[in-house]
């Protein structure tokens, strides 16, 4: 199995510590992983704020990097979705409609294509579950509350198979924390206010980390927290899982 | 009134929330109504095929419209309504003004109608020496204290109890310092009364036309419509031309999705339907058009048309709840608001497409599966083409999409200071960084994880 492992731009740039644990998690795992050099972003900075039409060298750049894996794989639930949902290239439109099928966010994969069962990691620590939108209502990595359907969440079933890690309740489970995107800029009152009230909720019920399979909402509530002068951390999924004794 | 100050959705919920305590205690109270909702929905395992059911039948209305509103108009004939046409808000509020003149009536009644907030009509009859008074309870409230409403069911759900007591004790002469929701609104009920027995005229929105059989359905809590309707001898009854329903039989499926999804209630108080007029009265359709065949003509948007104004998404919205129904500056508030609003005036309402995380929750709410997060997105895309966003917005743009098709350029940005700091998503706007307001920028690690892969590499080399 020959998977590419894709590192958004802003984990490259900021959180490395979360794509060196995917990948070393993924190696662990048995996977073949490869990075491609020329990787930049996946264009949803632009195609979110309505400039779409700019984004077709970033869309080629993505072909060209990730055309001819069994998988490509994403420590993001929100650029994961873009790629699957807008991802296209003229010239190259059959590729990219085949990227776009082999694209999986992290716990996913896990989960649907690895089909883990048990983990060999250690995190003895009380830890909160934030769901960002794009994974829970666009990837659907976990049921959401609106719908009337089986509850499931595939990063709190790999969650629980870390020794010692206990998932604290929240009392609104699926809540935006108000990042999105420019959006933390140009409405810059109300989202900080939902990234305030979402932290709220974590360290009522006695978080010590706040974890999620999207580093964008992490990013947006360790600024609040930061802010706060919280012990209350941010840790990506992966860095839990393939987090061991030590 | 709405955007009488020329604000747009940023600044007007940046005044929202200079008051932290009254954004909590709107954000709860939407929240609990989003909960009611859960738990109504939870009680029928067939929620989701009726949703689906709902958006199906309105796909059939959209895509047969002008077929469906003809047999509507013919049938509703029949019965002895009188049908009128209207192609814009002017011409439905000059209808409304021409059937009170012939009469020589210069007070009417109103039941809640989210179509005549939209046509302005208050303002315009007002201007006409027409005096109105909405018998909606939470309607009456807002009237009285000259806003516009601020939620399409729940037109006073900003306003606190002890601020709708001074507002009666003003108005309607309670006790000063009274606040105690049920003397309050005996007080209003008393008030009401006395509209409902010398108004000549009644005017109330529709729910739902029945094109099978011309009737058509109104949906209150309070039986105000009702009261107004029964009392007048002209009821004038205002519809846009999507509250079409094919037949009879279809109806229970709205009903049963309608108030469970606006208030957690598993069906409206009174669902009343109107067909005949009484012996000596009177009943006049006003059909709407107002912008509605342009957005059924926008293939990403038409099916924005399939709303049956239930507010779930405006509940659920976690931006709404945060900046209050005043901050989008238009009669639909919210996020299916956001949708529709351009579609009027694309300029005016260039703001609202975007205050939005689109993080989707509005979507999977919605009773008729409207994909409103999607076309938040397609008319960020709108706007942007038809030159209605910032300038210096469009060229942060493009400075990032040149420096991100290049992964040279990209690995120099990268190390000159952490690119994304640079251009997106924190500093696009201007040099001084919201983010930074609230919230501390992420720490700069010593190399980024493409160095330290290279290195990596490098070393098992």
């Amino acid at each position: 199995m020959k998977v590419a492992l894709f590192v958004p731009c802003y984990v490259d740039q900021f959180y490395p510590k979360a794509a060196i644990a995917t990948l070393e998690l993924l190696e662990k795992l048995g996977v073949e992983v490869h990075y491609p050099k020329n990787q930049t972003c996946c264009g949803q900075p632009m195609a979110n704020s309505g400039y779409e039409h700019l984004t077709a060298g970033c869309n080629n750049l993505f072909v060209d990097n990730f055309s001819g894996y069994d998988y490509i794989v994403c420590p993001s639930g929100s650029c994961t979705l873009h790629i699957k949902e807008h991802l296209h290239s003229p010239e190259k439109e059959e590729q990219a409609v085949d990227i776009r099928k082999r694209v999986y966010e992290l716990t996913e994969f896990l989960i649907d294509v690895l089909q883990v069962k048990e983990l060999k990691s250690h995190f003895p620590y009380k830890v909160g579950l934030h769901q960002s939108c794009h994974g829970l209502r666009g990837l659907r990595i976990s049921q959401m509350s609106e719908l009337v359907a089986p509850a499931f969440s595939k990063p709190a079933q790999l969650l629980d198979m870390v020794q010692g890690l206990e998932l604290v309740p929240l009392s609104r489970q699926d809540d935006c924390c108000g990042f999105g995107g420019t959006f933390c800029v140009v409405e810059e009152a109300v989202s900080s206010k939902m990234g305030k009230d979402r932290v709220e909720d974590h360290i009522e019920h006695g978080a010590q980390y706040i974890t999620s399979a999207d580093l964008s909402c992490l990013m947006h509530m360790e600024g609040i927290l930061r802010r706060q002068k919280s012990d209350v951390k941010v840790i990506h999924v992966a860095e839990i899982l393939n987090h061991s004794h030590e | 009134m709405s955007n009488a100050t020329g604000k747009s959705h940023p600044q007007l919920a940046a005044v929202f929330n200079q008051d932290e305590p009254r954004v909590d205690w709107h954000d709860e109270t939407l929240w609990w109504i989003r909960q009611k909702r859960d738990v109504q929905a939870h009680k029928l395992p067939e929620w989701e095929l009726l949703r689906e059911t709902a958006s199906q039948i309105k796909n059939n209305v959209l895509s047969n419209l002008s077929t469906y509103l003809e047999q509507f108009e013919a049938n509703a004939i029949n019965n002895g309504v009188i049908v009128h046409w209207a192609a814009d808000a002017k011409e439905h509020n000059q209808i409304v003004h021409q059937l009170l003149q012939e009469r020589g009536i210069n007070r009417m009644v109103k039941s809640k109608s989210m179509l005549t907030e939209e046509c302005h009509l208050n303002e315009y009859l007002k201007e006409q020496g027409i005096d109105v008074i909405d018998s909606d309870l939470g309607e009456r409230i807002v009237q009285l204290a000259n806003e516009p409403p601020s939620h399409i069911v729940l037109p006073c759900i900003h306003k606190k109890k002890e601020e709708i007591g001074d507002i009666f004790h003003e108005h309607l002469g309670s006790a000063k310092g009274e606040s105690d929701p049920k003397i309050l609104t005996e007080t209003a009920r008393q008030h009401l009364r006395e509209v409902f027995l010398t108004r000549r005229a009644a005017l109330t929105g529709v729910n739902f036309a029945i094109a099978e059989t011309g009737e058509f359905v109104i949906c209150t809590n309070e039986g105000n419509a009702d009261m107004g309707a029964h009392l007048a001898e002209i009821h004038i009854a205002s519809m846009g031309i999507e509250k079409i329903i094919p037949e009879r039989k279809h109806l229970g499926v709205f009903l049963r999705l309608l108030t469970r999804s606006a208030t957690g209630q598993p069906i409206t108080t009174y669902s009343s339907h109107y067909k005949k007029p009484q012996e000596d009265t009177a009943i006049h359709i006003i059909i709407v058009d107002n912008g509605r065949s342009i957005q059924l003509g926008r293939e990403d948007f038409r099916n924005s048309l399939k709303c049956i104004r239930c507010g779930a998404c405006m509940n659920t919205c976690p931006v709404y709840r945060k900046s209050g129904g005043h901050s989008y500056h238009t009669a639909v508030a919210g996020p299916i608001g956001s949708i529709l609003a351009p579609n009027l005036d694309m300029k005016k309402y260039a703001d609202l497409p975007f205050a939005s995380t689109l993080c989707g929750s509005c979507s999977n709410v919605c009773p008729v599966k409207i994909d409103i997060h999607d076309q938040l997105y397609k008319w960020r895309q709108v706007i942007v083409k038809e030159g209605y966003s910032p300038a210096s917005k469009t060229i942060a743009m493009k400075a990032m999409a040149f420096t991100l098709s290049s992964p040279g350029l990209y690995r120099s940005g990268g190390k000159m200071g952490r690119l994304v700091f640079k251009y997106a998503p924190f500093a696009v706007n201007n040099g001084l960084n919201p983010w930074y307001k609230h919230r501390e920028m992420p720490k700069a690690p010593e190399e980024s994880f493409g160095e330290w892969y290279s290195k990596r590499k490098e070393g098992k080399q």
